[in-house]
């Protein structure tokens, strides 16, 4: 049973008032707010067991090492990996992204090689690539976005061939919401040779996840966007490509063994995560996906969903209102994204500000969508299992509150 | 915490062994434990029965490292080898005897897992990764 006032008494946040107004959080799609277990996680972890990882011969160390390493086998499971040793712990999903295109893309791609992405994707799993076709001679391919919000499918078959190494989409935009088809892009891009990933930033927080059923190679997420701290973020890979990969980063706890010729790398996970690693962040990422599995990873989506087409509704319905991406909720998750007349989202956001209501308000980190969309910027209310129909209301009656005060100065 | 190191720990660890290197071998392995840097050989020479004729570790460690060496050497000396493959982690801590944790098992097991790298011609990244599996 989802019991949205249970889950906001877990959230310390959700408690407090400014001027009077209760926070309205409606920007969960940049980073989520946390419960109480996953910020008593990390204060345990600092009062009672902080010690280094994978060194220490002392309890403290191997307290701390356990919960690492339990932590990582949480998060295999959360996604039904087929082994832990698939899961590698980064800062956060731009470094995912970034690890893949530094060393399974600069050992692969060449001139004359095609790189895929879409026209819907934020800036961490889209510069990665642009960068890595400029330094390898790869071409660089867009996935045209509709004007509906969803791909151009027809187009991706299109551009699909024999030169295609490298697909990488995401599987829900931050922008548009739309969730997109990823087994018909994944099964696509393997039926012409090329490697699948996935940015799973917006999806993993929100979306149940079998990267076995997905079929992908690679998974990027962040961990703040799902309830974990900030600092910690994981990229999922295929172990037959895992294991054939260069490190990104070298230096201690990657290797197996050192002297002044060279070096050995350590098996895998660990030589993907060089020096000490967050721990009180991947600990409490742990905790963050216990609390989203005991309340269920469906139920979440249903809860979103209903949020979201809630929101829709209501924001469909206020004059001016112009909403991006798909209308229907089955193809989408809980990122709305709007514009109002001709207020400037920053004024937007400054408005709702003053009833502590926290919207984002700009490009969203997917600038090249936008000049596509022809705005310069845009105002997004994105939901978490934390919200609640009413918030909705209290946005909506806040912009037409803003609605009125631009319209007496003109 | 005395019982760590008990008298038959310290006793491998004092007098070894099987301690040394094989001229004549028909298997020889290497690695290290990442962690501290304990480096240990196993060499062994199987007849043409299958059988675990001469063994011999070199190399260096802490007293669980060494003393786990020694006694596994004793457990495989004269087996078939087919036999001796089948040893596992849990045969070395019954032979220690003591309770251990998750950074010092790597001590205590590092010359079973290059035993084993050995005997299945395996290196020792690949048999991690091939191990662990099933305790999750």
């Amino acid at each position: 049973m989802f019991d949205v006032e249970a889950i906001r008494k877990d959230f310390p946040i959700l408690q407090q008032q400014t001027n009077g107004h209760s926070l309205v959080y409606l920007d969960s799609a940049a980073s989520s707010q946390k419960p109480l277990a996953v910020i008593e996680a990390l204060d345990s972890y600092y009062r009672s067991y902080n010690a280094n990882v994978h060194r220490g011969i002392y309890d403290l160390s191997e307290k701390a090492s356990e919960a690492y390493e339990q932590a990582r086998k949480k998060v295999a499971r959360f996604i039904n990996a087929k082994s832990w040793r698939e899961v590698i712990f980064t800062r956060n999903a731009t470094e995912s992204l970034n690890l893949i295109a530094y060393t399974w893309g600069l050992d692969n791609l060449k001139a004359g090689d095609t790189i895929i992405t879409t026209e819907m994707e934020h800036h961490a799993n889209l510069i990665p690539w642009q960068q890595l076709a400029r330094r390898t001679g790869a071409k660089l391919a867009y996935v045209p976005v509709m004007p509906e919000g969803t791909l151009d499918m027809e187009a991706y078959d299109r551009l699909l061939d024999e030169s295609v190494k490298l697909v990488a989409f995401t599987l829900m935009s931050n922008v548009l919401g739309t969730i997109n088809p990823a087994r018909k892009l994944i099964d696509k891009a393997h039926a012409v040779g090329a490697v699948v990933v996935i940015d799973g930033a917006q999806s993993v927080p929100h979306l149940p996840t079998d990267v076995q059923d997905l079929d992908g190679d690679f998974l990027a997420f962040s961990g703040h966007k799902m309830l974990a701290p900030t600092g910690i973020g994981v990229l999922w890979g295929r172990r037959s490509l895992l294991r054939d990969m260069s490190p990104f980063m070298t230096g201690g706890d990657m290797i197996k063994h050192v002297s002044y010729d060279g070096a050995q790398w350590n098996s895998l996970p660990w030589k993907f995560e060089a020096g000490t690693p967050a721990i009180a962040q991947a600990i409490g990422l742990g905790y963050a996906v216990d609390y989203l599995n005991n309340i269920g990873m469906a139920n979440i989506r249903a809860h979103e969903k209903e949020m979201t087409a809630y929101a829709l509704d209501k924001l469909s319905q206020v004059e001016g209102a112009r909403l991006l991406g798909p209308l229907d909720p089955e193809i989408r998750g809980g990122a709305v994204t709007f514009t109002l007349g001709d207020i400037h989202p920053h004024d937007l956001a400054s408005l709702l500000n003053q009833y502590n209501i926290a919207i984002r308000a700009g490009h969203h980190c997917a600038q090249p969508l936008h000049d596509k969309l022809g705005i310069t910027a845009s105002a997004r209310a994105s939901f978490y299992i934390y919200n609640k129909p009413q918030e909705v209301d209290c946005l909506v009656e806040a912009l037409d509150k803003a609605r009125e005060v631009f319209e007496q100065q003109v | 915490m005395d019982d760590f190191y008990r008298e038959n720990i310290l006793e491998h660890y004092r007098n070894p062994s099987f301690k040394g290197t094989l001229d004549l071998f028909t298997h020889s392995h290497e690695e290290n434990n990442p962690v501290c840097g304990d480096q240990i050989r196993v060499d062994m020479f199987v007849n043409d029965e299958g059988v675990i004729e001469k063994v011999a570790f070199s190399g260096h460690g802490c007293a669980i490292s060494q003393a786990s060496a020694s006694m596994l050497m004793e457990m495989i000396h004269g087996k078939k080898l087919a036999e001796a493959k089948q040893l596992d982690k849990q045969d070395i801590l019954d032979a220690l005897g003591i309770k251990i944790g998750p950074v010092r098992i790597k001590c205590a097991l590092l010359a079973l897992k290059v035993f084993k790298a050995g005997a299945y011609g395996l290196s020792g990244v690949e048999l991690d990764e091939m191990e662990d599996e099933d305790d999750w």
